[in-house]
């Protein structure tokens, strides 16, 4: 483990969405009896991690992996169903609305889509003056217009486009915007759920070098979630990849990328198209994910494992340390099978 | 940094002129003439008191041996009466256009009730969800279970009744506005409900929770705003059934009294004498009431269209 | 004779802002079992000229110009029965979006029988027969008990082997692939890329790939067309455009790509983003964003040089070819 200063510690995060429906609906008649059925989908099932300060963690994985809910999770926008988060040993998980408030400037969010991260009724500066006025009642009016200029020259924005609506913007311009509200209650820690992935290559780059320069300027800690592996090898100082609900390997950047330990992470790997190859040499999984409604028992990823035995079947693997810093969960690493 | 430049903002009217709204209300025939229509008896009934030649409601401009008299066109006709009078020999065409302002009023009135009532409960069930909304729900659901006029009938009957004739003609016009004001606000609150279940999804709302703000102000200053559009159409059509409502009543006679008429008490007050060959007492409000809902239905439809995010994406 | 030769291709949107043209002077070509890739951006003006070469552009756009030659014959000529008889029976076309194509409430099986039936005289035993040959061909685990089950049962890697399956189903000479994988993970883009290149060839069809990813069009394609603001800028060998791409359009977004940077170094980003259709700029429609800007380039729309096996639309291209023949 890195000996820096831990910001946020994740401690067997739990979610798990109840997906019944109403009362009425849960009941069923079975066997002569009417008993209540109920149904979850397990998201997270114990994830363990934590982010050091000034680093950037990105969580991989495919979609339905639980990554989203880990992030909203972590920022409260759901309550865990077990486990707690702790930022600088506090733990946040279960606190009020009112009694987040202090960390809702530190933490911020970035989303996915600037399509609909930005309020189409609002102008620009509306939407982000309003944060300011908000979490400083103290403020003048001028300080308030000074701070939001001074956050959209340094994401690119000319403060003179404050008076126009998200829909005069381009895809681009509106992640800028979504990075800008996020910078204006200057906060330390960020969480960005996948906010490149709905832009087009050259719009990626340039976001992602507007946020590589943001964290160098402001000091800022990121929580990246992404499924483009790509990225991660650029962006991320660590990299968690997570399997149904679970992180299957945690491990710095290079490391991972120099010497992938999971069975899934090199089948993961393995699969991004690269410019070089000339025709897909992805390492091939039987079969597909399973519904995280029934989760596989002991290892969630055996069903699709070339190399999964009976201890796989039956028994849940912990993340244990490797020698070079890593954490794997697989019990072919920890016996050396593999 | 690298710069990016739009051009010169256009002004607000620049844009509106150049907007998708006026561009197909200017294309679309139905939508002019309707609204011309709405605009024309809107602006007539406003300024009735300056345009309508006679005060109907002025007992000393009335003589009861002008009754009856047949418009102006017609052979029996009366040239100070261009729609010819009624049965108390009242002015047809000044109590027309006083009877539209009447109907014009409570139908506002009732629905901005309703829409006030709708708003608040369907932005407070679709934000809230869970409990809260299954029992707002269900209460609006009880609510359209008992039609909007068996409610009105029973309370205004039971009022009338109670306090009798001459106090509820002085409170005619509060009691026609509350009753159907309350019992239609189910429609809206579905409607809001409806929208705000979609806009609550989005990522702005997530990113206003991230900030920390607090429901209400999250409800009513960012997901209020982005609902408008759905209830400005059925606002259009409520407002028509509003009218439709009241005239119904006035019609049963528990609507607006005879000295005060609205369309639906004219309507019901010549009704008595359309066999005796006075005909216009009953068909003339009968057609304003008639063309006043159709074209503001036909407009309620063009906003449907022009607003429906399925069709356009603002 | 080419398989499909489009030539100068125009599409116009009759908008009441004015006549857009959301592609200009488009010519590719291909022939039987070539795959080729289109590469853009969203805005490029690719999808469009995909829907055109069927003719699906719907209004108000048109087809303003040009010619799509499939066997011989101008696909943009043809009546509409005619051209239902080319889309699906001699071209085929994947979607994004494996649900587009797909009908809810009809099982697989049902679905191809129809599509069968409609363009063949068969019956439906037959039919059937030929289903279940497709679905072997794309690798679904037990077909015969797939073949009866709704879309919904499916997963979206599964479901878009389907969509495979009935692209074949008529055995066409050309697949229209608009996007197939943008929707699905990466290990599954790998999947359906390699199914996709394994039946073109042992079925010796054609394959025109729309996407936006370099790293698909490198590992899947033999010929690729760069496009940018509706016009093809760049085409050539693969090979030659990912490795020594000439216009600096399209070494902008290769070098764009992370993998090109070390890691924690700034990514090289191309400044501005894609003009929207209605304010193209005048000359080469890239100046704007290039850092290669010479003389002509603001007001000439630059025409097409040879370079290697590419044809380049660039002044700068031509300006260096040209200094270096005179050197030469």
């Amino acid at each position: 483990m890195s000996t820096q200063e831990s910001l946020l510690q994740v401690r067997d995060l739990r979610k798990r969405f109840n997906i019944s429906g109403d009362f009425l609906d849960q009941l069923q008649f079975k066997g002569g009896k009417i008993v209540r059925h109920q149904e979850h989908v397990h998201a997270i099932n114990g994830v363990n991690f934590d982010v050091s300060k000034g680093e950037a963690l990105c969580v991989v994985g495919e979609s339905g992996c639980g990554k989203s809910t880990v992030a909203r999770t972590v920022m409260g926008l759901l309550k865990p169903s077990a486990g707690s988060i702790s930022y600088k040993g506090e733990r946040i998980d279960h606190l009020s609305d009112t009694a987040l408030l202090p960390y809702r400037k530190k933490m911020q969010m970035i989303f996915q889509n600037p399509y609909a991260s930005l309020n189409p009724r609002m102008t620009i500066t509306q939407t982000l003056e309003e944060p300011v006025r908000f979490h400083n009642p103290s403020m003048s009016g001028a300080e308030v217009r000074e701070r939001v200029k001074e956050v959209m020259y340094s994401v690119g924005i000319d403060p003179g486009w404050g008076v126009r609506y998200p829909h005069e913007f381009s895809g681009g311009q509106r992640q800028r915007i979504s990075i800008a509200r996020a910078l204006t209650v200057e906060p330390e820690f960020i969480v960005a759920d996948e906010p490149i992935s709905a832009l087009d290559v050259s719009i990626q780059a340039q976001v992602l070098n507007l946020m590589m320069q943001t964290q160098e300027e402001r000091d800022l800690t990121y929580l990246f979630i992404t499924h483009d592996l790509s990225v991660v090898e650029h962006f991320g100082t660590r990299v968690a990849v997570m399997y149904l609900g679970t992180v299957c390997e945690l491990a710095a950047t290079k490391t991972l990328f120099a010497e992938p330990k999971h069975p899934y992470t090199q089948a993961l790997l393995s699969a991004i198209p690269r410019l070089e190859d000339n025709r897909p040499n992805h390492i091939k999984l039987q079969g597909e994910v399973p519904t995280p409604v029934n989760l596989p028992t002991g290892c969630v990823f055996h069903g699709r494992c070339p190399y999964a035995n009976d201890r796989c079947r039956q028994e849940i693997p912990a993340l244990i340390a490797q020698s070079d810093g890593s954490q794997v969960a697989c019990h072919g690493i920890e016996e050396g099978r593999l | 940094m690298n710069t990016q430049t739009l051009e010169q903002r256009p002004t607000a009217w620049e844009r509106f002129k150049a907007s998708h709204f006026l561009h197909s209300f200017r294309t679309d025939k139905v939508a002019i003439i309707s609204f011309s229509v709405f605009l024309f008896f809107a602006l007539a009934a406003l300024f009735a008191p300056l345009i309508a030649p006679y005060d109907p409601y002025d007992p000393a401009m009335i003589d009861i041996m002008d009754s009856e008299i047949a418009p102006a066109w017609s052979e029996e006709g009366d040239e100070r009466f261009a729609l010819g009078t009624d049965a108390q020999g009242r002015d047809m065409l000044s109590t027309i256009l006083y009877g539209t302002r009447v109907s014009l009023m409570i139908g506002i009135c009732a629905v901005l009730m309703q829409a006030f009532l709708g708003v608040v409960i369907g932005l407070a069930a679709g934000y809230f969800g869970g409990r809260v909304d299954s029992i707002l729900m269900r209460i609006a659901d009880v609510q359209l279970s008992f039609s909007t006029m068996m409610v009105a009938i029973v309370v205004l009957a039971l009022f009338q009744a109670a306090f009798g004739a001459e106090l509820y003609a002085k409170l005619a016009i509060f009691m026609l506005i509350m009753v159907i004001g309350i019992a239609e606000w189910p429609q809206y609150a579905r409607t809001v409900r409806a929208s705000v279940l979609a806009e609550k999804h989005k990522e702005y709302v997530d990113a206003a929770r991230v900030m920390g703000f607090k429901s209400r102000r999250i409800m009513w200053r960012h997901i209020l705003p982005n609902t408008l559009s759905p209830i400005l159409v059925i606002s259009t059509v409520q407002v028509a059934n509003a009218i439709i409502s009241e005239a119904s009543l006035s019609f049963l006679g528990l609507g607006m009294p005879v000295s005060e008429p609205s369309l639906g008490s004219l309507i019901s007050s010549g009704f008595a004498y359309i066999f005796s060959g006075s005909w216009w007492i009953t068909v003339i409000p009968g057609v304003v009431l008639v063309l006043l809902v159709l074209v503001m239905n036909l407009l309620g439809d063009w906003l449907r269209d022009v607003l429906n995010p399925k069709l356009y994406k603002g | 004779m080419a398989l499909l030769e489009v030539k100068n291709l125009e599409v116009t949107f009759g908008l009441r802002q004015g006549a857009v043209k959301a592609l200009r002077d488009v010519s590719f070509s291909i022939e039987r079992g070539e795959r080729i890739g289109i590469v853009g951006e969203s805005g490029a003006g690719k999808s469009v000229a995909a829907f055109s070469i069927l003719n699906l552009i719907s209004r108000p756009g048109y087809i303003s110009g040009g010619e799509v030659l499939f066997e011989g014959k101008d696909l943009t000529k043809l009546s509409p029965q005619e051209m239902r008889d080319i889309r699906g029976n001699r071209i085929a076309m994947i979607f994004q979006d494996p649900m587009m194509t797909l009908n809810p409430v009809l099982t697989l099986g049902q679905q191809m029988v129809e599509c069968l039936k409609a363009h063949r005289k068969i019956s439906t035993a037959e039919a059937r027969e030929v289903a279940l040959e497709k679905l072997r061909l794309v690798h679904i685990p037990s077909p015969e008990t797939r073949i009866d089950q709704y879309p919904h049962e499916l997963s979206g890697g599964m479901r878009q082997r389907i969509i495979i399956a009935i692209a074949l189903l008529l055995d066409p000479p050309l697949i229209i692939a608009d996007e197939p994988t943008t929707a699905l993970d990466v290990t599954i883009q790998a999947e359906i890329m390699e199914l996709l290149l394994e039946l073109c060839d042992s079925q010796n069809v054609g394959l025109i790939l729309i996407t936006h990813d370099l790293g698909v069009v490198s590992q899947v394609t033999q010929k690729a067309v760069v496009m940018y603001a509706g016009r093809v800028i760049e085409q050539g060998p693969t090979k030659e455009i990912i490795n020594d791409a000439q216009h600096p359009y399209t070494q902008g977004l290769i070098n764009a790509l992370p993998q090109q940077t070390l890691p924690g170094k700034r990514l090289n980003q191309i400044p501005g983003s894609m003009p929207s259709l209605q304010k193209i700029p005048t000359g080469c429609a890239f100046h704007p964003r290039c850092e290669f800007v010479i003389e002509p380039c603001s007001r000439e729309l630059p025409g097409f040089t040879r370079s290697g096996g590419c044809s380049v639309a660039c002044h700068m291209v031509k300006a260096m070819k040209e200094k270096a023949a005179a050197a030469g």
